[in-house]
Formats: C-alpha cells, structure tokens, sequence
C-alpha cells in the first residue's frame, strides 16, 4: 500500500465523485422539490457525453463542446419535460417511474441508432493532456481540471441557492412544495428551470467523463444507480448531502475496489480473497447505502423540514 | 374527582418558530365527554395527534391508564384503546361502508395472518360491524362504496369506524364538521348516545352542542390551557370571554 | 364480491375459464401443427407472468413500487445453476434453496427498505438489485458476465419430468395457476384486504391499530419467494443463468407487465405478460433497433393505461366498481 498509490486513488475518487455530485445536485432537486422520478437523469448524462464527443469531433475545439454539451442537454431536456413529463406531475410515482423507464430505452437505442454500439473515443483537450507533478507523483491534469471544474459549479451553487431569490423558492419547494405554489409562485416554471438546471448539470458532466469513462450506449444506467446511492446516503431534496453523499461514494467505491481485495488477501486465503475481493468490492457502496439507511433513514444530510 | 384515564403534562410541540402545545395539561376522567374547544390555530388537532402518537411531542408526556405512552407507536396505543376520527375524512374509498368498518374490526380481533376466508364470510368482523353501521345510523348504506358516500355519510362512516372496537377513550376530531341543518341533528343525538357509554374526548366548534353535551370543558388558546372545568364555569370564565370576544367584553 | 357470490354464469369467469383452457391445450395444439415454437413462446409468458404476478401482490395490492424484483429471478436461475456447476440436480433442493434465499434476501432487503417510503423506497429497491448484478458479475467462477451454461434441468425424480418442454410447459402453467388462485383467496381474506388498506390510507391504517410493517415485509418475501421459483423455471427455459436476468431493466419490464394487463387484478399480470412478450417478439423481428419504439410505447401505456386491459374487462363487467374483485 503505498503513498503514491493511496494518493492518486483518492484523487481519482474525488474526481468520480464530482461528476456523480454534478448529477445528483440536479437529481435530489427534481426528486425533493418536484417530487418527480426522473429515471432518465442518467440519459441526459449520456446524451452530454455523445453531443460533446461529436462536437469536439468535428470543431477540434473542447470549448465548443462543453458549451454543445451543456446547451444540447438543456434544450433536450426542456423539451422533453415540457412535452412528456409535465403530464405525470399530478400522477404518483409509478406512472412516472414507467414513463422515464419508457425514456431510457428510447434515448439508449437512438443513440446507439445514431452513432453505433461501440463506444466512442473522446480525448482530453490538448492543453490538459498531459500530466503534471502532484506532490512528487504524476497525476493527468486532466482529472485535475474535473475536480477543479467540479468544485467551483458546486461553489456556484451553493451561492445560487443560499444567496439568490431563486435559491430561496428552491429551498422552500425543497420543504414544502405545496405552500410555494400556495404563494402564488409559477410552479410550472419553477419547474422548468429546475429540470433545464439539473439537465444542463447532466450535461457538464457527461462532457467531463467523456475522455475519462467510454462514451457507449447504457452509460448513463450505472451512472445513474449510483448517483441513487449518493442521493439516498446524502438525503432526498438536499444539494449539501448530494455533494458530501457524492464525495463519500466516489471515493469509497474507487478506494474501495484498489485496497478491499488487497486488505482481504492479508487475512484470508489467497483463493478466497481473490474470489470474494472483487466481488464484496463492488457491492461496498450498496452495503454503506443499507447501514446509513438502517441507522439515519432520512439521509445523512436531509434538507431540513 | 377519579384518577385521569388519559393525561398529558407539559405537552410542548414547535412546528419551525411556532408554537402550538405549549407546555399543555390536559386530563380525561373516565365515563367523561370532554370537550376541548377554542379559536383557530388554538392547537386542538395538534393535541388530538399527539394523544394518538402521530406526532410526536418536543417536551412532556402523555399517560394512559398510568403507564406513560409518550414514545409509544400510535397501531400500539389504538390496541390498547385509544381510538380517533378525523376532521377531514380518512377512510377507504374503493371499500364498501362496511368493508371500511370490517375492516377496523380487524385490527382489534387478533393478527391477519393464516386466514384464508373471505372477509365477508368472517362473523367476528361483520357481526360488530354492522352493529356499528347500525349505531351511527348507515345500515342502509353498507354495501355503498365509500367514495360514493354523500358528507354527512362520511362523518357517520368515520364514526363508525372509530367506535366499533369499544375503545377505552374515544378521540373525536370536529365530527360534525362541514354539516347541514339535518345531518346536524342526527350527529348530536349519536353524540349524546355516546355519552355515559365511552370515555370521549370532543374538539368542535359549535357552541351549542358542546355546552348542550360535555361534562367539563378545555380552552385552548395559542397552546395553552386558558380555562378548564364545568360548561358553567367555563361561561363564567372572564379569561374565556377575553379569548373569544376580545378585551372590551373581559370587563364585566 | 367474493367466492360465494361468483355466479358460473359470469362472462368473466367464463372467459378466465376458457382462457386457462386454452393455455392448457397449447402444447397439444402446438403439437399437431407440428410448430414447437408456440410451445416455448407460452412458456416464456408463463414464466414472466409468474413474476409479474409476484410483483402485483407487493406493487398492486399494497401499492409498494420494487423496483428490484428481477433480483429474485437471479437467486432462482442461480440457485439452479450453481448447484447444478457442483453436481446437484435434484429439483427439490434447487427449489429449496431458492425458497430459502429469496426468503433471506427478500426479508432483509424487505426489512430496510420498508424503513422508507415514496420515492426512496422505488430507488432503494431498484438499487439492491443492481447490487446483486454486480455480484453476479463478479462471480467469476461461475461465469460473470458471460453467465452459467446449465447441462442439465432439475430433476424432480419420479413425480414428474421437465427434461422435454412439454413437462416445463405443465409445471409452469400449475404454477402459474396456484399462484393466481392462492392470489385470489388471498385478496379478499383478512392479509389481503390489510394491503389494501395500506395502500389506499396507511395513516388511517396505523390509527386502527395495524403493527403495518410486519405485514408489509411478510408480502414482500412471499412476492420475492414467488418470484424466485419464477427465476428457477426460467433457468430451466434457458439452460442458462445470466446477470442479465437481474439487470435493472427486467425489473422495469416487470412493472410494465403488471400496470398493462392491470394492478390489483388477479389475472392482470398474466394478460400484462402476454401482451409484452408478445409485443416484444413482433417488434424484434421487425428492427433490430425495435427498443427506439418500445420506450415510447411504454411511456403511451404509462399515460394512458389506468386500470389495464384486464380492469377494463373488469370495470365494463362489473357493476361494483369499487370492489377489487378477480
């Protein structure tokens, strides 16, 4: 177990952990403002990844990308929620739950319809392709720009929701979604933005995890589940557990799959550990996600009532 | 005066900044309707969902025949007879009258599981079921679905409910709320039937009934206890007068 | 309204008659044209609609929305298959042991997840079961990704053969045919209408004096334990025990099953299922690429399919609309 092999483990956990929070952020808030089962986040995810990889693609420029990205996940996502979504509003969390299932199918197979079933290359930009020298070990300055980026939109966004009005009607829908629309507040816009918002988030980060992760059909699924588990340890509707849920996952999970099997071969039988290892490895998230839900149901850092 | 069936002392409960039991002493003597009345927001809802463990209190504590059931789960203190009926109708609406009443037999008559017999085919359940649908006047409307029920038949049907496992106390949440001339009646006279016969804790609005049936009558304004004792005292009350009318009428 | 008051005469009950007539028949009617191919294609309608009705007691009766019921479709298929690996094909330990851990897994999850509600209950279970994905995945021993060859299906010894298809065809279809009657029993007695209850007003529920979680976890694990024999007859359709089968979107194919033919229906979830394999075995042949037009299908049966196409029956028929009747 060595320093240099600790350290940029952990790095990399922070850095799974901020494309995870960039989802969960907009995810908590659809699920505890809106009360809404947006299975498709995951789609939105997948389809940044695929516009950035194609724009980048053909401008050569990474900045035209990220903005494509991000643009083309709101537009899709706007208009999807207003033309499909917006009828399950008032419909309980089943009906949402098929109709978002309906979704992932869609965007998965029109994806793969449109660019193929084998995943898509995507490079770093070239002024972050390279390395650079993090306390006397290399790490890709490219995983470093993620975590940097990743930081500062949640940064941004503590400020937005703390220090703005729209904050404000966030955290109050956040608590209690009835009474804002009591206020008199356009609900049905405040829905919007808030869906563009989690969209656009969506977006940045399938443009991150473009170069990292592989730009495939289905990428957005797993990403999805846990971005779950991240929401359900953080707290439903809290943008705060979101990113320590998102921090804490990231981490674990990245950490957790390098040192568990190496941790078990020190006390079990060497076929034993290499048999389990892998195995109890992938499963560590889920099994945090069940202690923190057996001891704190409500989240680790629920949106205060 | 006997020991209290059901108390509460120093019942507190904050929702945010407001508080709405404050620090609350409230006892049920049994055999007694009492009443429990006072303006909007007084907090008399509140009070009946602490009673019955759907809230839970910030500070103090709730008794039921001596044992303390403060952080008892309200399923365990409607087994040991705490029974209640809602302000707003909360009953079974795909069910029929009686499946609904059936249906709160149940709870009280064992566990629900092993049994493989229609409901309908089971005499323990219908038996005290119809004989609640008879008590509260709904009989001809036992096999209605619920959802198809006209108001008053509602507030009959939450009665009914209520009252078909013999509860020790019986907490009544403006049972007569939302009702007409007609249905009025009818109400009170089930109302006064109760009397003598259940333990019964009564939140309403309407003045008439209240004084008309209570043995004594509770106060609540903002939380606290203003006034308790008998309807006469309570009209008596200058503290109540001050309450409901205002400083101009306390004087005098 | 109940078994006493089903009259014989009932077009409903005549058509459920006929229907499970005819089900019954298919193998021989398959026979004699001579095309198996209807043989197996029933018997996957069966299986799955083993497992939908699974699920409807959980999601129809007591209104809890699993996301993760493909899981026990894996403990099942596996069940079978890494016995089988060791040399273990008595049917009845297979169906033992998948009996027993479908009841541990179900109980346990159960038991957690119960501990929310809404919409962390959907994603709770949902993420479970994508846990035990990822188990199967791991298990490289046994095949991982690539999944479980099965040499042979589970011998039941002298009572009965499913070695042929015919033979699996007829355990299925009793299976099938217990199950959706036992659900019927079930529906109107005591446990069955507590559900219900909590379906439709937990609150009032609690009032009453319902210890409801104790209830909520008892269906959950005999819905797992169903849906786990489920998995045992599918291992034995395929000779096969994959991952895939505990992959998230089984589990979502299983509530598009049980919403279309009809919640809280007692035959609803095997008209759900029919439907579905069926759709998806036409849109297959037709395009590969035939999931671009089954996602909106399934967003169109969401918006529009209120009480299935076996409540529709249902509602027309009755004239006690309220009455959660077979």
């Amino acid at each position: 177990m060595t320093w240099n092999l600790l350290v940029t483990q952990a790095l990399n956990g922070l850095q799974f952990g901020v494309v995870l929070f960039l989802l969960a952020a907009g995810l908590t808030l659809v699920l505890g403002v809106m009360n809404f089962v947006n299975l498709a986040h995951g789609s939105l995810y997948m389809l940044g990844a695929y516009i950035a990889a194609a724009a980048y693609a053909r401008s050569d420029s990474f900045i035209v990308a990220g903005v494509a990205a991000v643009l083309g996940t709101l537009l899709i996502g706007v208009v999807v929620e207003r033309t499909t979504l917006r009828t399950f509003y008032a419909r309980g969390h089943l009906d949402q739950v098929l109709a978002t299932f309906g979704l992932i199918l869609f965007f998965n197979e029109a994806v793969r319809i449109i660019w193929g079933a084998s995943p898509v290359y995507m490079r770093p930009p070239d002024a972050f392709s390279g390395t650079i020298d993090l306390l006397g070990f290399t790490y890709p300055s490219y995983r470093i720009l993620v975590i940097v980026v990743g930081l500062m939109m949640a940064g941004g966004l503590y400020l937005l929701i703390h220090h703005t009005r729209v904050g404000m009607l966030i955290r109050a829908g956040a608590t209690n979604a009835q009474m804002v629309s009591v206020l008199g507040v356009n609900i049905l816009l405040v829905n919007t933005l808030l869906f563009g918002l989690g969209a656009a988030m969506a977006g940045l980060s399938g443009l991150m995890a473009g170069p990292i992760f592989s730009v495939q059909p289905g990428m957005g699924d797993n990403v999805l589940i846990a971005v779950i588990v991240v929401i359900v340890i953080g707290g439903i509707g809290s943008v705060r557990g979101a990113f320590y849920g998102a921090l804490i996952v990231g981490v674990v999970d990245t950490v957790g799959r390098i040192y568990l099997p190496l941790l078990l071969r020190q006390v079990a039988e060497r076929t034993v550990a290499d048999a389990a290892g892998p195995a109890l490895a992938s499963m560590l998230i889920y099994l945090f996600m069940a202690v923190v839900l057996a001891v704190r149901p409500q989240g680790l850092f629920p949106a205060r009532r | 005066m006997s020991a209290p069936i059901l108390s509460t002392r120093g019942l507190t409960k904050r929702f945010g900044g407001l508080l709405v039991s404050d620090c609350l002493d409230f006892d049920v003597i049994p055999g007694e309707l009492h009443a429990v009345i006072g303006p909007n927001g007084a907090g008399k809802t509140t009070l009946i969902n602490q009673l019955i463990g759907e809230l839970a209190p910030d500070a103090g504590t709730i008794e039921f025949e001596g044992r303390d059931i403060t952080a008892l789960p309200t399923y365990r203190r409607s087994l040991l007879g705490i029974s209640r009926s809602y302000q707003i109708t909360s009953v079974f609406p795909d069910f029929t009258a009686l499946e609904n009443v059936a249906l709160a037999a149940q709870a009280h008559d064992g566990h629900s599981f092993g049994s493989w017999r229609p409901v309908s085919r089971e005499e323990r359940l219908v038996r005290p079921a119809l004989a609640a649908l008879e008590e509260v006047g709904l009989s001809a409307k036992k096999d209605a679905c619920a959802a198809e029920l006209a108001h008053g038949e509602h507030r009959q049907l939450e009665l009914a409910m209520a009252l078909v496992s013999r509860p020790k106390v019986l907490l009544l949440d403006e049972p007569m709320a939302g009702m007409g001339g007609l249905e009025s009646e009818s109400m009170i006279r089930l109302l006064a039937s109760l009397k003598g016969r259940f333990t019964v804790v009564l939140v309403e609005h309407d003045m008439d009934v209240v004084f008309a049936l209570a043995d004594r009558i509770t106060v609540l304004v903002y939380g606290k206890t203003i006034a308790s004792g008998s309807p006469g005292a309570i009209r008596a009350s200058i503290e109540v007068k001050r309450a409901y009318l205002g400083e101009r009428y306390a004087s005098g | 309204m109940l078994p006493e008051a089903l009259s014989a005469r009932s077009p409903r009950v005549i058509a459920v008659a006929v229907f499970m007539l005819l089900l019954a028949a298919v193998p021989l009617i398959s026979g004699a044209i001579g095309q198996s191919y209807y043989v197996t294609l029933v018997t996957r309608i069966l299986i799955f609609g083993l497992a939908a009705a699974s699920l409807n007691l959980v999601l129809g009766y007591g209104g809890l929305v699993s996301f993760g019921h493909a899981l026990y479709l894996g403990i099942g298929a596996y069940s079978v298959g890494i016995l089988s690996f060791h040399g273990v094909s008595n049917g009845w330990i297979h169906l033992v042991v998948t009996l027993a851990l479908s009841a541990l897994v179900s109980f346990l999850t159960g038991l957690v997840c119960m501990r929310t509600s809404g919409i962390a209950f959907i994603m709770i279970t949902l993420a479970f079961a994508q846990m035990f994905y990822f188990l199967g995945v791991s298990l490289k021993q046994y095949g991982g990704d690539d999944g479980l060859t099965i040499a042979q299906r589970s011998d039941f010894g002298p009572l009965f053969s499913i070695h042929g298809n015919t033979g699996l065809y007829y355990l299925a279809l009793g299976l099938v045919a217990a199950t959706l009657y036992l659900s019927w029993r079930f529906v109107h007695a005591r446990f069955g209408r507590l559900l219900l209850g909590t379906k439709s007003n937990l609150r009032r529920m609690r009032a009453l004096g319902f210890p409801v979680l104790r209830y909520q976890v008892a269906a959950y694990v005999i819905s797992g334990c169903i849906c786990g024999v489920a998995g045992l007859l599918l291992a034995n359709f395929t000779n096969f025990a994959s991952p895939a089968y505990m992959y998230w979107t089984v589990s979502g194919d299983l509530i598009v099953m049980v919403i279309l033919g009809g919640i809280a229906t007692i035959m609803g979830p095997l008209v759900g299922a029919a439907v579905y394999v069926i759709l998806e075995t036409v849109l297959s042949a037709y395009t590969q690429h035939w999931m671009v037009i089954l996602g909106p299908v399934i967003v169109l049966i969401a918006l529009l399919a209120n009480r299935g196409l076996y409540g529709l029956l249902l509602a027309r028929e009755s004239s006690d609309p309220g009455n959660s009747a077979p």
